[in-house]
């Protein structure tokens, strides 16, 4: 009923062109911001923004970089928890190396690392399309958390085998390490993450998503445009790992507080993300998000929602129902709605648009 | 009566199609193609010149196709040499063909599926698009300004083609008539000066095929664009275009105006057949 467009015309190209055009999304998402900012601090338990805030952040910015590569671009991926491991890593020596500089420059700046080893485990994508391309990538995968385990300069020789995130202040607060708070955590991951989601929807809505989405749908048939593969492709994969490096870096430094790469950088993790990005939408930044939410809090909810209702959970079945749930959503969503959460989102509002007439 | 109108319609379009005596814009030689021990193309000499429309006819797997894909750059011939705006070109990859001039359309509808009709004929622009990274991740100031500017651009050739009503509807989801009217935008958008079109009216009823006819002759007045199209519809191949080459078994047995080709009898033979 109040969401109607009626009456809001485009006068311009940029207005119709704008990634929200109607008045209410506008209105939703800055609402959204506001509660991200100062609802969600203010009111949140510290253990919801340590077991689903957090997470839903720093994993939603990994199925960003994800839905880059898998949703715009139409390459498989399976070394998404690589990525984040070369992020991680490379944010760690940076910061051991170079304590002066702002931990949060450094957090970005481990991007650029990841992009880096995506590039160059992006180059069979030139030749090499589908499974196969997967299977390239699975490789990417292994020989990265290999290294992570067996190089012991990246974890700086540690005893432990795994790093142990310092302490970093910003204008005098501790944000990482031990003493930090997890509000200032969640603070600095939601800045980081609304900075690169808007990054990532210019890049998805210009010249470049064009590009991706053409490589995508037909190869051949971009080509023709004028659009060179080798650079679209190797860009998608640069991007991508950059989303990835970043969010790995989030995961060890504002969530984790450390991390073991056998567990923390493995092939299931890399699985996790690819269903994030199939149950929120192959090609969508809100599909990412909503994602990243439904599979990070469903553990949670089961944990707590089951035995609220009378069904008794220990750990290792809440594990498997887990498990059992998730996979149900990935068929669900590929039989029934392949573009996942935010084509219902899609639907839904269309509904609402219209209603209460059927269409 | 409405075996009258259907007559009437491609009567009206022979009259814009003057034969042309301009320059050679490009220039077949003696090309060969084969893979493996196929031989596709052997021998084929023909040229385009600016501002016509030319025609490649012959029966199935005369190697028409694999023509177009030989002047845009997909197969590189064994042997002969293309001569395109009085450059001798080597072997190049479709991208350079396209920055070159060359557009083309799909004889299977090749869009961009998963795109709104706008977003396709946007991505025809890429080459004229130049703001880098950079300024593609702000997406404000030039970056913006620029796309606004081919945004208007893409707004007359959908103007052009009388599809304002479909230009946020994904592709995929549009009827095949429609389909081929974007793909048609879509290669327009790239301001081509050769289009080639393969089979712009396959599958397509009596109405869309006129249709298209009008956008063809439409493009070449409006834009100048010289045309090279395949066509098994002898009558919109016949009205349409200024010369005809017939391929048959990957050689050349003709090469004329409509009514030359029609009255060859190795043409008939080949291809035409005769009215029981």
């Amino acid at each position: 009923m109040y969401y109607r467009e009626t009456g809001q015309y485009k006068t311009s190209y940029i207005g119709d062109m704008a990634v929200f055009p109607i008045r209410q999304d506008r209105i939703g998402i800055a609402l959204i911001l506001l509660a991200a900012y100062v609802g969600i601090p203010a009111l949140s338990s510290e253990f919801v923004l340590k077991t689903i805030m957090i997470p839903s952040l720093v994993f939603a910015l990994a199925a960003i970089g994800l839905n880059i590569l898998v949703g715009y671009t139409g390459l498989i991926s399976l070394g998404t928890a690589g990525f984040m491991g070369v992020g991680a890593y490379a944010c760690y020596k940076l910061t051991l190396a170079f304590p002066e500089i702002n931990i949060v420059v450094w957090i970005i700046a481990s991007g650029f690392f990841s992009a880096a080893i995506g590039v160059l485990f992006g180059l069979p994508s030139l030749r090499i399309k589908g499974f196969y391309l997967a299977v390239a990538t699975l490789a990417a995968q292994f020989f990265l958390q290999w290294s992570f385990v067996r190089v012991p300069w990246l974890f700086n020789y540690n005893t432990s085998g795994s790093i142990e995130v310092p302490t970093r202040t910003l204008m005098g607060v501790a944000i990482t390490g031990p003493t930090a708070s997890l509000e200032a955590k969640y603070l600095i991951c939601l800045t980081i993450v609304v900075l690169l989601t808007w990054l990532a929807s210019n890049l998805v809505h210009g010249r470049v998503g064009r590009a991706w989405m053409a490589v995508r749908d037909m190869d051949i048939a971009a080509e023709l445009m004028g659009i060179k593969l080798f650079e679209a492709k190797l860009l998608a994969f640069a991007v991508s790992s950059f989303y990835c490096g970043v969010a790995g870096a989030m995961a060890v430094f504002l969530w984790l507080g450390g991390a073991e790469a056998g567990t923390e950088f493995s092939i299931q993790r890399s699985f996790v993300i690819l269903f994030i990005v199939i149950i929120g939408g192959l090609g969508s930044l809100i599909g990412s998000f909503l994602g990243a939410a439904l599979l990070v809090a469903q553990p949670t909810i089961l944990k707590f929602g089951l035995p609220a209702i009378g069904i008794p959970l220990t750990g290792a079945n809440a594990e498997h129902i887990n498990s059992m749930i998730t996979g149900a959503l990935i068929i669900f969503f590929l039989i029934v709605e392949p573009l996942g959460l935010a084509r219902l989102w899609q639907i839904t509002k269309q509904k609402l648009r219209v209603w209460p007439f059927p269409y | 009566m409405s075996d009258a109108m259907t007559r009437m319609a491609p009567a009206d379009v022979t009259m814009a199609a003057p034969a042309r005596d301009g320059e050679v814009l490009l220039k077949v030689e003696d090309v060969s193609l084969s893979f493996g021990g196929v031989k596709a193309i052997q021998g084929v000499s023909f040229d385009i010149r600016k501002g016509e429309i030319r025609a490649i006819i012959g029966p199935n797997g005369a190697g028409k196709t694999s023509m177009l894909n030989v002047i845009n750059g997909f197969y590189h011939p064994q042997q002969g040499r293309i001569t395109f705006k009085g450059n001798v070109r080597s072997a190049m990859r479709p991208h350079e063909a396209a920055a070159g001039g060359i557009a083309r359309t799909f004889q299977n509808v090749a869009l961009f599926k998963g795109m709104s009709t706008i977003d396709n004929i946007m991505a025809g622009r890429s080459l004229k698009m130049k703001r880098g990274f950079g300024w593609q991740l702000w997406r404000g100031g030039p970056a913006l300004a620029e796309d606004v500017a081919h945004r208007r651009f893409v707004e007359g050739i959908i103007d052009f083609l009388e599809i304002q009503a479909i230009r946020k509807q994904p592709v995929g989801r549009l009827p095949y008539g429609l389909q081929k009217r974007v793909e048609l935008g879509r290669a327009l958008a790239m301001e081509p000066d050769l289009l080639l079109l393969d089979e712009p009216m396959a599958g397509m009823n009596v109405e869309e095929k006129e249709d298209m006819c009008r956008f063809i002759l439409d493009t070449r007045e409006q834009f100048g664009t010289t045309i090279a199209l395949i066509e098994h519809d002898m009558g919109v191949v016949m009205d349409l275009s200024d010369r005809v080459v017939v391929l048959d078994y990957g050689r050349k047995i003709a090469d004329g105006t409509p009514d030359e080709v029609k009255a060859d009898q190795s043409v008939i033979d080949a291809y035409l057949g005769v009215a029981h």
